[in-house]
């Protein structure tokens, strides 16, 4: 069993971007970037199945520039095997990360996939089911439990209104939600053995895709600011607030 | 050129969440026509059709469609989707799944939950948790669209109730098939995003409810159910309730955040409300910045004597 983990760059999700004064977008300079947070989930999963002895290899794939690779450093001073980095300074929407993700998956022959449920910066929520529908594999979302069996995954799925099992058939490709576990952090000894382990630079042409991206940025803008509130004594200005003022009671 | 909208329904009921989505179908300046996709979702059909402004409902039943698997579900609406020139779904747990997958069969990106229409191919919608507005056009030939339902009102009845058709329901061949799917309803309050006012209960109200029998707890009548992540596994809440950036949007009248600091994820899912109540016992929880009323206090004396007050 071998399992590819896609690793995405993104703005740690402590830091409050600004838009940009152009318009253009948001601010990426001396900005701190990490792992999306899914996406780390992702690798504890692929690294715990790997432990329990139901995996071989667990390998990361991240696409992006050349500071990826401090991404797939992260991973894999979690435990990961190796990394796959296939460099592009270009914009590369979901469906082109589906794609290149593809190429990867059938070069590997992996036998199951992780990706994060969403990207914090896009917040696209969509390239797990499109390179599972490019695999024409069967796709388990938003996952709070993976179990593996034979041939066979069991993956539990946060939808609305509650939990839903479904067995999906292996290969398959599953995408993490927050519940699913808690990632490690990486040790000390982890991190050194991690700066020798292999990444394997690709370039986008080497697998063949086509990335130019399919929609154009015409603005970023801040979201509306609310206006600033006021602080209340007590319940009953609170309440005398909300009906009289508000009137939303 | 039409559009395809995609109803949300559970078989039985259509969603009123699809009434939102055909606001925004109706924006993309073409005819709209209905999907209803399922089993023995007749009914839905019928009740869609009265929906205002929709030219037809289509109806694809079959056993295999009964949970509206992706795989399927994907599948079907690549094929239907070549004869229109966009396609729509509410950003629900079903849309996310499905149309994605529909978008890479027909080798187009999609524009996730999207807040407004500007035109047939330029969209408004949120990056960054909310932080950022993006506006982009799309090049390619058919549009595929979940859009945030929060940001549109429903759309009203028709005077007429639309025509019904049936549609074959091809096997799909791009998956292996599945097994075994069930399905468990949580127990816990219950909310909708229609409700025009919503209380959300933060991990100190959690805390202090499921460790302490001798603390007073949250009163019955004010479910403290839009707990935020990350939460632990014992979960006070269900998944289904947490309001944010990778959970639900919602968007009512009046929305009270007890407990809750404030972080940028939760506020995602909760600052175009229409009222915001702060209650916290930290006068400098980020919170207070985006509430109309803050109210600063231990919850769990304010809660009690609010609910005896209303
Ligand atoms: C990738 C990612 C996605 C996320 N997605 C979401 C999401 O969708 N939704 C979400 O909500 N969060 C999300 N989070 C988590 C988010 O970052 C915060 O950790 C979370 O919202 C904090 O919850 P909280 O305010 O309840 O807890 P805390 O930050 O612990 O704050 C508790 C607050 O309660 C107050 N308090 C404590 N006791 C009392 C009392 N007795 N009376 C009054 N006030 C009291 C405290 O002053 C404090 O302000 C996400 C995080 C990540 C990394
Ligand atoms: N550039 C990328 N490199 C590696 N993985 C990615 C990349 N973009 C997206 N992904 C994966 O796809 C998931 C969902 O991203 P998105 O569809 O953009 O919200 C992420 O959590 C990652 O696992």
């Amino acid at each position: 069993m071998k399992i590819l983990v896609a690793v995405k760059r993104v703005v740690d999700p402590n830091v409050r971007v600004r838009v940009r004064p152009d318009g253009q977008g948001v601010e990426l300079t001396n900005v701190k970037m990490a792992m999306n947070p899914f996406d780390e989930i992702a690798v504890e999963e692929a690294l715990r199945l790997k432990e329990a002895g139901k995996a071989e290899e667990v390998v990361l794939v991240s696409i992006g520039p050349a500071q990826a690779n401090e991404t797939l450093r992260n991973g894999l001073a979690m435990g990961a095997d190796r990394g796959i980095h296939v460099q592009t300074d270009a914009r590369v929407e979901p469906l082109a990360v589906a794609k290149l993700l593809k190429a990867i998956a059938v070069e590997e022959a992996a036998d199951l996939m992780f990706l994060g449920k969403q990207a914090i910066d896009d917040d696209a929520n969509q390239t797990g089911q499109m390179l599972a529908a490019l695999l024409g594999w069967a796709q388990g979302t938003f996952a709070s439990r993976v179990e593996l069996g034979e041939g066979r995954v069991s993956v539990t799925r946060e939808v609305d209104g509650g939990l839903q099992t479904v067995s999906l058939k292996l290969p398959a490709v599953i995408t993490t939600d927050l519940r699913l576990n808690e990632p490690r952090y990486a040790s000390l000894p982890n991190i050194m053995k991690a700066k020798k382990k292999p990444i394997d630079v690709r370039t986008v042409e080497s697998l063949g895709v086509d990335i130019s991206p399919r929609h154009t940025v015409l603005s970023v803008t801040e979201p509306p600011a609310r206006k600033a509130g006021t602080l209340v004594a007590s319940v009953d200005e609170l309440l005398d607030r909300l009906r009289n003022e508000a009137g939303v009671l | 050129m039409a559009t395809l909208l995609i109803a949300e329904h559970d078989n039985t009921n259509l969603n009123e969440l699809t009434a939102r989505a055909l606001t925004a179908a109706r924006a993309m300046q073409s005819p709209v026509t209905l999907l209803v996709a399922g089993s023995n979702c007749q009914a839905v059909a019928e009740q869609a059709a009265g929906l205002g402004g929709i030219e037809r409902v289509l109806v694809a039943d079959a056993p295999h469609l009964a949970q509206q698997a992706a795989e399927p579900m994907g599948a079907l609406i690549a094929e239907l989707a070549q004869d229109f020139q966009a396609v729509l779904a509410v950003a629900s747990s079903t849309g996310k799944s499905v149309l994605p997958r529909a978008a890479a069969l027909l080798d187009v990106m999609q524009v996730s939950e999207v807040t407004k229409i500007v035109s047939p191919d330029t969209f408004v919608r949120p990056i960054y948790a909310g932080n950022a507005i993006e506006t982009i056009q799309s090049s390619d030939p058919i549009k595929v669209i979940t859009i945030r339902s929060s940001a549109f009102e429903p759309a009203g009845q028709g005077d007429a109730s639309a025509p019904i058709v049936a549609v074959p329901t091809p096997k799909t061949r791009h998956c292996r098939p599945l097994n075994a799917r069930n399905w468990r309803r949580r127990t816990g309050p219950i909310w909708d995003r229609r409700a025009s006012s919503f209380p959300g209960g933060g991990h100190s109200a959690r805390r202090k409810h499921s460790t302490s029998s001798s603390n007073p707890s949250p009163p019955n009548s004010v479910p403290l159910s839009a707990h935020p992540a990350p939460p632990s596994t014992s979960g006070y809440a269900g998944n289904e309730l947490q309001v944010g950036q990778t959970g639900k949007v919602v968007a009512p009248d009046l929305y009270i955040a007890c407990g809750i600091s404030g972080a940028i994820q939760h506020l995602a899912g909760m600052k175009d409300s229409r009222y915001i109540v702060a209650i916290n016992k930290d006068a400098d929880a980020p919170i207070f910045h985006v509430a109309d009323y803050g109210l600063v206090g231990d919850l769990f004396e304010i809660l009690p004597e609010l609910e005896s007050k209303l």
